[in-house]
């Protein structure tokens, strides 16, 4: 019996190949999508791993010079004679490579990369001409090759990384092991030059590079939204398609249990062929969008992230979980009203509009809890969990409400009807409505996300922007060697420009805070181009000549400070004069006048300077820079390339983010093609009165399309807001949470025309098929239904 | 007692149990090896000897605190080198490995330190005599030494002067370790008396005692075959002392010096001395010899050895078993015991 009856069900896909096509075709796509970001995010993160692996930052507290100089020699060893287990690391750039150099001996346990636990490597590492061990991607000759170290990067021993730097006997860091011997000597009494850097919970670079990945860890959560919505689509789809085959076979005597179980193991194997196809898709749709993504990761903070896939067991995994896990949670209220349905009862549409109206209210309740739960959040929500459960809260209300929404709409237009086709058009859209309602969800979701995605990162541009502006006021920056060199090219620039800018900073506690503070001269340029979130009158004047300081907006939530209020840098009270924007700086930063900075850290002397002169003698002085001072090209920076490299970093972010757009809106397009296809079928008994009584079957054809793209458009219309909170939520909720700065909120109205343009060209696409399969119906078929018992 | 504990060879490429306990029976190319009747030039053979591959200051102690309570005490300090050469500067081929312990009858405390030569974190000066890894410390003349070490749960400070003669082992100093004829320049100093507090996590506990510092080098101390030994250092209360060790290899090799009180000695050769496992513990997983009867016939010794703690585990980069005991039988007395190679 049992083959008999797999056969049967089985041959209603030999039957429609096309349904078998959709449903897999469904599946397949919403496990892509899902898994095409997972796989971006996990490559991505992998990399960051091995980067903050390298250097210890996420798990170890570590000695720093107050002034930023490097650390001795010989106060490392005082220090481990004082009882301090620390681990001295050194690092810097030779050409395209960075290089670290460690002490396996006295590094951490997880601070040295995996290879090096090696000890047999030992001889060779520490050895005279140590053997240096390198990511995969670096292009040395002679090295050893280890996945396990971040991309870019290149580790010896510290002696051999000390000699190939030129700077022997002195390194960067010394990271302090987590344990410590009892009385061990005050750092104090031994180095009081040196600073105690508490362990990052993640990495800096981690940190930074979260603000990006959170937008793309948005954009999954997402699209798992979407894609469930589709999958409940294609799996609801599959079963109204089959309720006559399942009426026959009970007819026939068999079981309903074992026609459900039936049913669930040949969804699993569909549900796990489509999970294998998706994956597969989504690897495609990574591959294709990685090289940007790792693009823009190293633009935008120097994080670098091969830009290659890997096949990871991870995404592999919960690609196939959501296509099984989708299928599971879709087939079930779909199994359940299957084995409620009575033996001898028909399947109608307008049967569904009744039943799913009495599921209606119910669903409006869920929709306006949630709705309710998100609104309370909006007001209170301060951590990433909470954040994310607004989100949640607030999309899946959203969704729920949505065929609710559309209906008290379609009752309202159809009151202000005249005419009878008009009459019988909106009646017939409201009765269609039910077996859209899901298709028309995953595209409000979709296009939302699309909406929310695009404007934070529309706004991080904007604000990045600006923000460029007020940071790179001068025209020119030159960075010297040395303190002698700097002081002959100020000498030389001085008489030539209109103002030298000069660049300190030292590294020192704000509030039990690591702060990097700056000295600014008092200049013009500071008051023209800055501008702060809150501030006294005069916020420069105070600093100069009241001796306040100003205080990036990260230092400030961190340390709950406000403008008004005292802080002290060493043993110097300074009045906070104005807070101002610092984005992705995972550190406080502040401003304290020229003069001042010079009595608090005399040892710290300016290497960079910011150059003002008119914009026209730009190329004639760095011109003169070279020949005549001698200074190397790639000691000077011109503001502009900086500009145009930055900008050029986005516009690639804003490749990936309109690849997944399109992407997303693709498949919800095709979940409206699905339904589409179903009530196709359905609606011809409905439709065949209408053409019966005049209506042309192009007329019927040309309805339907305008009513599915009426439909998009009226979705999309409340998806507009939707996608706004969305954002603000990833703005003003999420990233404040994060990273502890808030993104302010711009609006985009023609991304937003664009992308609701997209989407009703994509419910359009969809509707095209159906539409024409109805105006070539043959009438014999139209006729055909009043002939039948049906 | 101990021509053990080169740990640090662990490191070295050639490493593996095949080549005896932690690459100890693995070669001396380019290194020194030492040789019969050796003179000992002192101070200069209390510092470093880098032309030898390995080399120990390794110190134990018994002692009883003001609490009525006894307690061991550790301090080692190891040298490896890479190539017999030494020179200032992260390139430099020494490498050195610091122990301490404290043991209770019921606790084992136990920290490790490993640090570079050549930049001054850890080294060993003869004259004055300073041997140090950090800020552990061993330093100052038999008449006069301190000695200091912590880990994260303890630590101690005790200072030490000998009542008693250097006592060299084997052949004048040239002691025997293999059949085939592995050997080390092996001495002790047994005689050292001390004093000093240790710092547990109940408290701070005033102790005296006695210690016992075993000096050793060579480049290629152990048999290929042999991949473990027993090691007693055992003071008894007559005023009389025993080291005695056996080597587990395809066959047992065995040496003893008996000290007397005056720190004349007697070397026994291969035989004379055994000792066989009466009682095992289960120690760090594995089944760890605790209670032994040790033998020396020639002597009149018939002993049972027993640990104070039986879970006296380092568990260091090469764990092994180091602890104090106890001495009844035909003599009585307290020492140490240290055992290597049980996996």
């Amino acid at each position: 019996m049992i083959a008999v009856t797999f056969a049967a069900l089985w041959g209603h896909w030999w039957r429609s190949p096309l349904q078998l096509f959709t449903l897999l075709a469904g599946l397949a796509l919403a496990t892509a999508l899902w898994s095409g970001v997972q796989a971006i995010n996990a490559e991505a993160r992998a990399s960051y791993d091995a980067a903050s692996a390298t250097l210890g930052e996420a798990q170890f507290d570590r000695l720093v010079h107050r002034d930023g100089l490097p650390i001795g020699q010989d106060t490392y060893v005082r220090l481990r004679r004082g009882g301090w287990l620390v681990s001295p690391v050194i690092e810097g750039r030779i050409g395209d490579v960075r290089f670290i150099g460690l002490d396996p001996l006295t590094a951490p346990g997880g601070m040295a990369p995996i290879g090096l636990i090696n000890m047999n490597d030992l001889q060779g590492f520490i050895s005279a001409d140590g053997r240096i061990i390198a990511a995969p991607d670096v292009l040395l000759d002679g090295v050893k090759f280890d996945p396990a170290i971040a991309p870019g990067t290149a580790i010896a021993d510290v002696g051999t990384v000390q000699v190939l730097l030129g700077r022997r006997a002195e390194f960067d860091a010394l990271v302090v092991r987590s344990e410590q011997p009892l009385g061990q000597a005050s750092l104090e009494d031994i180095a009081p030059e040196l600073t105690r850097r508490v362990a990052q919970s993640g990495s800096d670079i981690g940190r930074l590079t979260n603000s990006f990945h959170l937008n793309l860890s948005a954009f999954g959560l997402l699209s798992f939204a979407v894609g469930i919505f589709i999958v409940q689509g294609a799996i609801g789809l599959a079963f109204e398609q089959r309720r006559g085959t399942v009426q026959t076979l009970r007819t026939l005597g068999v079981p309903m249990q074992f026609l459900v179980l039936l049913i669930v193991v040949e969804l699993l194997w569909l549900a796990l062929i489509a999970g294998l196809i998706g994956v597969g898709l989504g690897y495609l749709i990574a591959a294709f969008l990685m090289p940007d993504v790792s693009a823009t990761l190293r633009g935008l903070y120097g994080a670098d992230v091969v830009g290659t896939l890997k096949l990871r067991l991870i995404w592999l995994a919960s690609g196939m979980a959501i296509s099984i896990f989708g299928t599971v949670l879709a087939a079930s209220t779909a199994l359940w009203k299957l084995s409620r349905m009575p033996l001898n009862v028909g399947a109608q549409p307008r049967a569904i509009s009744v039943i799913a109206g009495r599921g209606e209210k119910a669903q409006v309740a869920a929709s306006a809890v949630l709705l309710l739960v998100a609104f309370v959040l909006g007001l209170t929500a301060d951590e990433i969990l909470t954040g994310f459960v607004l989100l949640g809260a607030l999309l899946i209300g959203a969704a729920l409400g949505l065929p609710t929404v559309l209906r008290v709409l379609l009752d309202g237009v159809a009151q202000y009807s005249r005419g009878v086709i008009a009459s019988w058009f909106w009646a017939d859209t409201r009765q269609q409505l039910p077996g859209l309602s899901l298709a028309l969800m995953a595209l409000m979701l979709a296009m939302a996300t699309n909406v929310g995605v695009s404007t934070m990162v529309s706004s991080f541009r904007l604000t990045f922007v600006a923000f460029l502006d007020q940071r790179l006021s001068s025209e020119l920056y030159v960075t010297a060697e040395g303190p002698e060199q700097a002081a002959y090219m100020v000498d030389f620039m001085t008489p030539q420009v209109d103002a030298v800018l000069p660049i300190m900073s030292a590294q020192v506690q704000i509030s039990g805070r690591p702060t990097d503070v700056f000295g600014a001269r008092d200049h013009t340029t500071y008051r023209d181009n800055w501008t702060f979130l809150t501030a006294g009158l005069t916020p420069w004047e105070d600093v100069h000549t009241d001796a306040a300081v100003l205080i990036s907006e990260q230092l400030a939530r961190s340390a709950d400070l406000q403008v008004g209020d005292v802080v002290n840098i060493g043993q110097q009270p300074l009045k906070i004069a104005g807070v101002y924007a610092d984005y992705g700086n995972p550190i406080g930063q502040a401003i304290i006048a020229e003069s001042l900075f010079k009595t608090l850290f005399p040892n710290v002397l300016a290497l960079r300077f910011g150059l003002r002169l008119p914009l026209e003698d730009v190329d004639a002085f760095v011109e003169g820079l070279k020949s005549e001072a001698g200074l190397p090209a790639s000691s000077v920076v011109n503001q502009a390339s900086i500009k145009a490299y930055s900008l050029a970093i986005f516009d690639r972010t804003f490749t990936v983010t309109a690849a997944l757009n399109i992407l997303t809106l693709s498949v919800a397009g095709f979940a409206i093609l699905m339904s589409l296809l179903t009530l196709t079928a359905m609606r011809v008994p409905q439709l065949a009165p209408a053409w019966a009584m005049g209506l042309t079957r192009w007329k019927l054809g040309l309805l339907e399309l305008f009513r599915t793209v009426m439909l998009a458009l009226l979705t999309g219309v409340i998806a507009l807001p939707l996608g706004l909170a969305l954002a603000w939520v990833l703005l003003a909720v999420v990233n404040v949470a994060a990273f502890g700065w808030r993104l302010p909120m711009f609006l985009f109205p023609w991304d937003y025309a664009q992308l609701g343009a997209l989407a009703i060209l994509a419910a359009g696409l969809a509707a095209l098929w159906p539409a024409m399969q109805l105006v070539r119906m043959p009438p014999a078929d139209l006729l055909k239904v009043f002939s039948n018992e049906r | 007692m101990n021509a053990k504990l080169i740990f640090i060879l662990l490191w070295l490429p050639v490493t593996s149990l095949a080549q005896g306990f932690a690459g100890l029976g693995s070669g001396a190319e380019g290194f020194k090896l030492p040789e019969t009747n050796p003179t000992f030039q002192f101070p200069s053979d209390d510092g470093s000897h880098p032309d030898f591959r390995i080399e120990w200051w390794y110190l134990t102690a018994n002692l009883q605190g003001s609490d009525g309570q006894d307690y061991g005490l550790q301090w080692t300090l190891f040298r490896t080198a890479l190539a017999p050469k030494d020179y200032e500067g992260w390139s430099s081929p020494q490498l050195w490995m610091g122990h301490a312990a404290v043991t209770t009858p019921d606790a084992h405390f136990v920290a490790e330190r490993l640090a570079r030569g050549g930049i001054g974190q850890a080294g060993v000066t003869a004259d004055p005599f300073e041997a140090w890894i950090d800020e552990w410390i061993f330093s100052g003349p038999d008449s006069g030494a301190v000695l200091r070490a912590a880990g994260p749960n303890f630590a101690y400070d005790m200072s030490m002067y000998a009542i008693g003669p250097r006592v060299f082992h084997g052949t004048a100093g040239y002691s025997l370790k293999s059949a085939e004829g592995q050997a080390s320049y092996y001495f002790s100093q047994p005689f050292y008396k001390i004093e000093g507090t240790l710092q547990l996590p109940l408290g701070d506990v005033y102790v005296t005692g006695d210690a016992w510092l075993d000096r050793e080098w060579s480049s290629k101390p152990l048999g290929s075959d042999q991949t473990g030994w027993d090691w007693f250092s055992l003071s008894f209360d007559d005023g009389s002392k025993l080291m005695g060790f056996l080597l587990r290899g395809d066959s047992v090799f065995t040496q003893a010096t008996l000290i007397d009180e005056e720190g004349a000695t007697v070397a026994y050769s291969d035989g004379a001395f055994t000792a066989e496992p009466i009682k095992q513990s289960q120690v760090a997983g594995r089944d760890v010899p605790t209670t032994w009867r040790v033998l020396l016939p020639d002597a009149g010794i018939d002993i049972v050895v027993t640990a104070l703690n039986t879970q006296s585990w380092m568990d260091t980069s090469v764990p092994y078993w180091e602890g104090p005991v106890r001495v009844t039988g035909s003599h009585t007395g307290i020492g140490y015991l240290e055992m290597t190679g049980y996996e």
